[in-house]
């Protein structure tokens, strides 16, 4: 049997809104230039092949994987602000999403990323690594710890650079709710400057990628906090589904 | 004025970036003591039923050269059409299938490779079958939106042609970028499916 809740969420999912997401050309975004399709996407729709999709158990989760302060750390914590980021995962009907696996990664306060192919000058920290994860509890809630990245400057214009951001990776239930997207932090005025960010069509649809300071969330004399909702695509009612032949 | 509807929008997405492994891969570029493995890179275990198949290809921008920094997930159904993990309600799938999988391009050769077995065959919403197939979903720097598409395998000519999402494709010269030419060599059934960004022969995306 399935319960009222479990029927109200197997519906389609609602169309993605292509003009709230960045296009796929951007040109002051270079890389985007020779990255993007120039055919029509063609819709397909919900089948089960994108209404369904992976389960992540908390099991897979370590203590340490939401603390990049301590989870690569061998000879003390990594140099930086010291930071929570929590939120909640939601979908386009304000519901939470349970069990949702998010991801997450970042440079170090400089703005170095551990990478190979990173070549940046600022110095690598040996504490920081620069990853975590974590799943969603009942209400849709998580939350991690971390250091404030810093801004970088990166090949695109001659004198480009990102504002400080994390990079956030999150699975709903369904495929078709695959999502990655970025983190930015409240006042940045780099924000503002950024060719990745401005791909994005409205100021408004920006603001929603800017996590807000907490003073309230925050720890006296320790940590700063940072609110980041994410939200997924909603869902219809099966309540409201066609009837289909032979149903 | 009218009453509100009490909707969110989906959170705007941004590139993975050329970073992406950091977090998604991080043994491939040597962060080896965060996680035991990368998630997603498991072998099927040997108590998976179906086909052992090998899946490889490369990923090409609008100028014909191969990514090497692209990131690629797709999803698929067991061998006998049943998808593992959330929205299945018409049976449970093979408890040992994870039906999803991740790996990077390499960064030197762009060639991505999946080691899985054959999906079974799945009904459209409709209630009519669809060709075997596997989804696709692609994101790296550049691009904006992760970008889904679908293999089809090419010895599947009968199920292909009466495949209903294929069927819906208006123009039928764009059919064959979904397809998966197959070849024996190395022993394991290997699909060869190279996706085009852009360009002749762009890879058909789909808005799902
Ligand atoms: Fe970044």
């Amino acid at each position: 049997m399935r319960n009222d809740n479990t029927t109200y969420q197997d519906g389609a999912f609602f169309q993605r809104d292509r003009a709230w997401h960045p296009p796929a050309l951007t040109p002051d975004y270079k890389t985007s230039v020779l990255r993007s399709p120039k055919n029509a996407l063609i819709s397909l729709g919900n089948t089960i092949s994108e209404m369904t999709g992976p389960v992540f158990g908390h099991a897979m989760i370590g203590p340490l994987d939401n603390d990049l302060i301590r989870n690569y750390a061998t000879t003390g914590d990594p140099i930086g602000p010291r930071t929570i980021v929590y939120g909640r995962v939601l979908d386009e009907n304000a519901r939470p999403v349970q069990g949702a696996l998010v991801e997450f990664w970042q440079a170090n306060a400089g703005g170095r990323y551990r990478h190979k192919k990173e070549t940046y000058l600022a110095a690598i920290d040996p504490n920081f690594g620069g990853c975590g994860r974590t799943i969603t509890d009942d209400e849709g809630r998580y939350w991690f710890r971390t250091i404030k990245p810093g801004a970088y400057p990166w090949p695109n214009g001659v004198n480009d650079w990102r504002p400080a951001h994390i990079h956030f990776s999150v699975f709903g239930h369904a495929f078709a709710q695959r999502l990655i997207t970025q983190m930015y932090f409240e006042g940045d005025p780099m924000i503002w400057q950024c060719p990745i960010v401005m791909g994005i069509p409205s100021r408004e649809a920006v603001e929603t990628l800017i996590a807000a300071l907490d003073r309230e969330a925050s720890l006296p004399m320790d940590t700063l906090a940072y609110k980041f909702d994410i939200v997924l695509r909603g869902r219809r009612s099966t309540m409201f589904e066609n009837r289909r032949e032979g149903n | 004025m009218v009453q509100r509807l009490d909707r969110l929008k989906e959170s705007p997405s941004q590139t993975a970036g050329p970073y992406v492994h950091i977090g998604t891969t991080p043994h491939f570029i040597g962060i080896d003591n965060v996680y035991p493995v990368d998630l997603g890179s498991l072998p099927v275990p040997p108590e998976v039923k179906g086909e052992r198949i090998v899946i490889t290809g490369r990923i090409f921008d609008g100028s014909g050269n191969a990514l090497r920094d692209a990131l690629i997930e797709i999803w698929q159904a067991d061998a006998n059409g049943l998808y593992p993990g959330r929205g299945e309600h018409r049976g449970t799938a093979d408890p040992a299938f994870s039906g999803w999988a991740r790996q990077p391009v390499d960064g030197t050769t762009g060639i991505y490779r999946f080691e899985t077995i054959k999906p079974g065959s799945a009904p459209y919403s409709d209630g009519r079958p669809m060709a075997p197939h596997i989804t696709f979903w692609i994101v790296s720097r550049g691009i904006n939106v992760g970008l889904h598409t679908r293999l089809y395998f090419g010895d599947e000519e009968a199920a292909n042609a009466a495949d209903p999402v294929l069927g819906r494709i208006e123009l039928k010269s764009r059919v064959p970028t979904l397809i998966a030419s197959r070849s024996d060599e190395s022993g394991v059934p290997t699909y060869t499916f190279d996706i085009r960004l852009q360009g002749e022969n762009e890879t058909i995306f789909f808005d799902i």
